[in-house]
């Protein structure tokens, strides 16, 4: 051996070194590896939306045609000319949508931690019934129920409003919601209750100034899916909204899709990267709610 | 400063009746201890007096005023409990402020109390931390804190010391107990830790499967247990129990021979000696040889067990520099002033007791 001792034979310290080199050359490899694959999966991932941002750009002919990701020429305008390319402007668009989702989000996010406190911490009749009448609504799909829905708020004379999209928000509808929260705040221990109880707090103050603050991750998680599904939902929108004044960005994009004449898919990509651009700003803003609220735990 | 009384109070779930019409009045001032096994209704008990629990049956005052229907916060009591439940999003200022804030008291008055409380537990530093920032110590002294600032007529402790080590637990013992003697509250103590029950209580409900098994001093439980329960159950290590049989009043005791026992009827009774009242050598009355099976080293005394010809296992206390191997022979002998005599129902005898 090369680094050996007068004696021929290797120290333990260099032996030791020596594993020790080895497996960091080990780690490194595996850990080279490990980057390599997992860029590779998020490229496949990722690639839907690289190619949205490079048709974005592109002109209309060479979006389908070309199969280069580099557009050959930028076309920039694709954006202001997207924007303004309806009878109603963009901004209206978002306008509407912004008014919707933070509506909506608002409205889950008070009345599921309402209907999820009532089923974690309260005691009234019934209540495991009503819990499993709950968490079926979860295995209907939407569809089932649209057609009723539509025909209720159709009589309703809502018809043509953002009432349907917002209104059932405020009434705790989404199971899954709720059914998050329940188990959220049952992990909470109830001596907090209790505590609270002989200090004075009502049932709702003890939700207001106990539950509440200490279940900020699970309000966060429910905000951010809350908004997520509203901002990209189209179904809601395209069967309530008639009028293009009132057209949320989804139902504005769908518009871009001419069924006799020719289509401008660079600007239906250009104002769809738009379209997602309050989504991913919602989600790093909150995402950041829930870390922190990981981090408050520590109850004992 | 309040007493509290409950008359033939009941707690049942469903059909199940946990707690079984419980008598007892707890007198102004006083520093009473629940205790008694795990199960017991110790917990529920002090739950029903909290508020946190609906009675079934019953009824319970705080200072003359039926609270049946009271809500917890209206019974003017402060609880501390077994985690704390401090709240975790507050500093501890906050911790202490809330109950007060929620009482609508006026600012300067809060901030005067919760600084007393500081004060008086040595938090004064620990003000603007969060409770994940403290010690279990430190979130012990913030609970009992929360409690003070209230300044209630009854304090309530569900078990607060059986999440400290052993070290701190002694030594919150003490401040608890100097606490009590400085307010001077009636406090209401739940635990299953008879060390702390002996040394705190001024009396000692011994709670067992929902019934009270007796209610004294410390010193009338250890010295004149009513029962073979509240017999064996304080007193560490356990009082032994020999079996013998009474006939026209004198008892047969194994190994240890005939003893008198006047005017006892005739039938089964339960001798009952502590570790410590059992002696090694002849000096008791009575005595019997037996051979050692283990021997615990505590340092300041000796645990050692001796086998019996009969083949029951006596446990003797010692001096802690007496030496004794496993299997010697040792003569054990007791007196039989100092041992106590239960029925076959387990009832205590009153034989050797001095006249109340």
């Amino acid at each position: 051996m090369a680094d050996a001792t007068l004696d021929g034979q290797p120290t333990t310290a260099q032996i030791a070194a020596a594993i020790r080199e080895e497996k960091l050359k080990r780690g490194k490899r595996s850990a080279f590896f490990k980057h390599i694959f997992l860029i590779l999966t998020s490229l496949v991932m990722i690639y839907p939306l690289i190619w949205m941002v490079a048709s974005s750009l592109k002109p209309d002919n060479q979006i389908f045609g070309d199969i280069g990701l580099w557009p050959s020429e930028f076309r920039w305008e694709n954006y202001y000319n997207g924007w303004n390319a309806m009878a109603v402007s963009f901004t209206k668009f978002f306008l509407n949508s912004t008014f919707v989702t933070v509506l909506s989000v608002i409205g889950n996010v008070i009345s599921c931690s309402f209907a999820a406190y009532a089923f974690a911490r309260l005691e009234f009749t019934g209540k495991n019934i009503w819990f499993a009448l709950m968490m079926m609504t979860l295995m209907i799909p939407y569809h089932v129920v649209l057609i009723p829905q539509y025909v209720l708020f159709l009589k309703m004379g809502w018809v043509d409003t953002y009432l349907p999209l917002i209104v059932p928000r405020f009434l705790a509808g989404d199971a899954f919601f709720i059914f998050l929260m329940v188990q959220f705040f049952r992990q909470l221990p109830r001596e907090l209750d209790e505590a609270a109880m002989i200090d004075g707090c009502s049932p709702f103050k003890i939700y207001w100034a106990i539950i509440m603050p200490l279940s900020i991750p699970a309000m966060a998680t429910a905000a951010i899916f809350s908004f997520i599904w509203t901002w990209e939902d189209f179904l809601g929108p395209l069967v309530y909204l008639n009028d293009m004044q009132d057209y949320t960005v989804p139902l504005a994009l769908r518009s871009f899709i001419a069924q006799d004449s020719v289509s401008a898919y660079g600007q239906l990509f250009a104002m769809s990267i738009l379209s997602i651009v309050p989504i991913i700003l919602f989600f790093v803003i909150f995402q950041r709610l829930i870390i922190r609220g990981i981090a408050m735990s520590g109850l004992k | 400063m309040a007493g509290v009384e409950l008359k033939s109070v009941r707690k049942s779930y469903g059909t199940l009746e946990v707690v079984h019409g419980i008598d007892l009045e707890v007198v102004s001032g006083e520093f009473l201890v629940l205790v008694g096994p795990s199960g017991c209704g110790k917990s529920t008990l002090l739950r029903m007096i909290a508020g946190l629990e609906e009675i079934t049956d019953g009824v319970i005052s705080i200072g003359g005023k039926v609270v049946n229907d009271l809500p917890a916060s209206q019974r003017n009591l402060s609880m501390v409990f077994q985690s704390y439940a401090l709240y975790p999003h507050m500093s501890v200022r906050k911790n202490l402020a809330f109950g007060l804030s929620n009482l609508r008291m006026p600012k300067s008055e809060i901030e005067r109390r919760v600084a007393d409380a500081a004060k008086i537990l040595q938090i004064g530093e620990l003000m603007e931390r969060k409770p994940r920032q403290l010690s279990g110590g430190q979130k012990q002294r913030v609970a009992i804190g929360r409690a003070i600032v209230r300044e209630p007529q009854l304090f309530l402790f569900d078990e607060p010391l059986s999440n400290l080590d052993a070290e701190l637990r002694v030594q919150m013992r003490v401040e608890l107990a100097s606490l009590y003697n400085r307010l001077g509250t009636t406090m209401i103590y739940v635990t299953h830790d008879q060390v702390e029950a002996m040394t705190m209580a001024t009396r000692i409900v011994v709670l067992s499967k929902g019934y009270i098994e007796q209610v004294g001093t410390p010193y009338e439980l250890y010295n004149f247990p009513r029962n073979k329960f509240v017999a064996t159950f304080i007193g560490s290590p356990k009082m032994n129990m020999i079996d013998a049989t009474v006939t026209t009043g004198r008892a047969a005791v194994p190994d240890f021979g005939a003893l008198d026992l006047p005017g006892i009827a005739n039938g089964p009774v339960s001798v009952g000696v502590r570790p410590e009242q059992l002696i090694i050598g002849k000096e008791g009355a009575l005595s019997a040889e037996g051979k050692v099976t283990l021997v615990e080293y505590l340092g300041s005394e000796i645990f050692v067990y001796v086998q019996m010809a009969s083949g029951q296992t006596l446990l003797v206390q010692t001096d802690g520099k007496a030496r004794h191997k496993i299997g010697e022979t040792l003569t054990l002998s007791m007196t039989p002033t100092n041992a106590h005599y239960f029925d076959a129902a387990g009832k205590r005898i009153p034989v050797f007791d001095p006249a109340a």
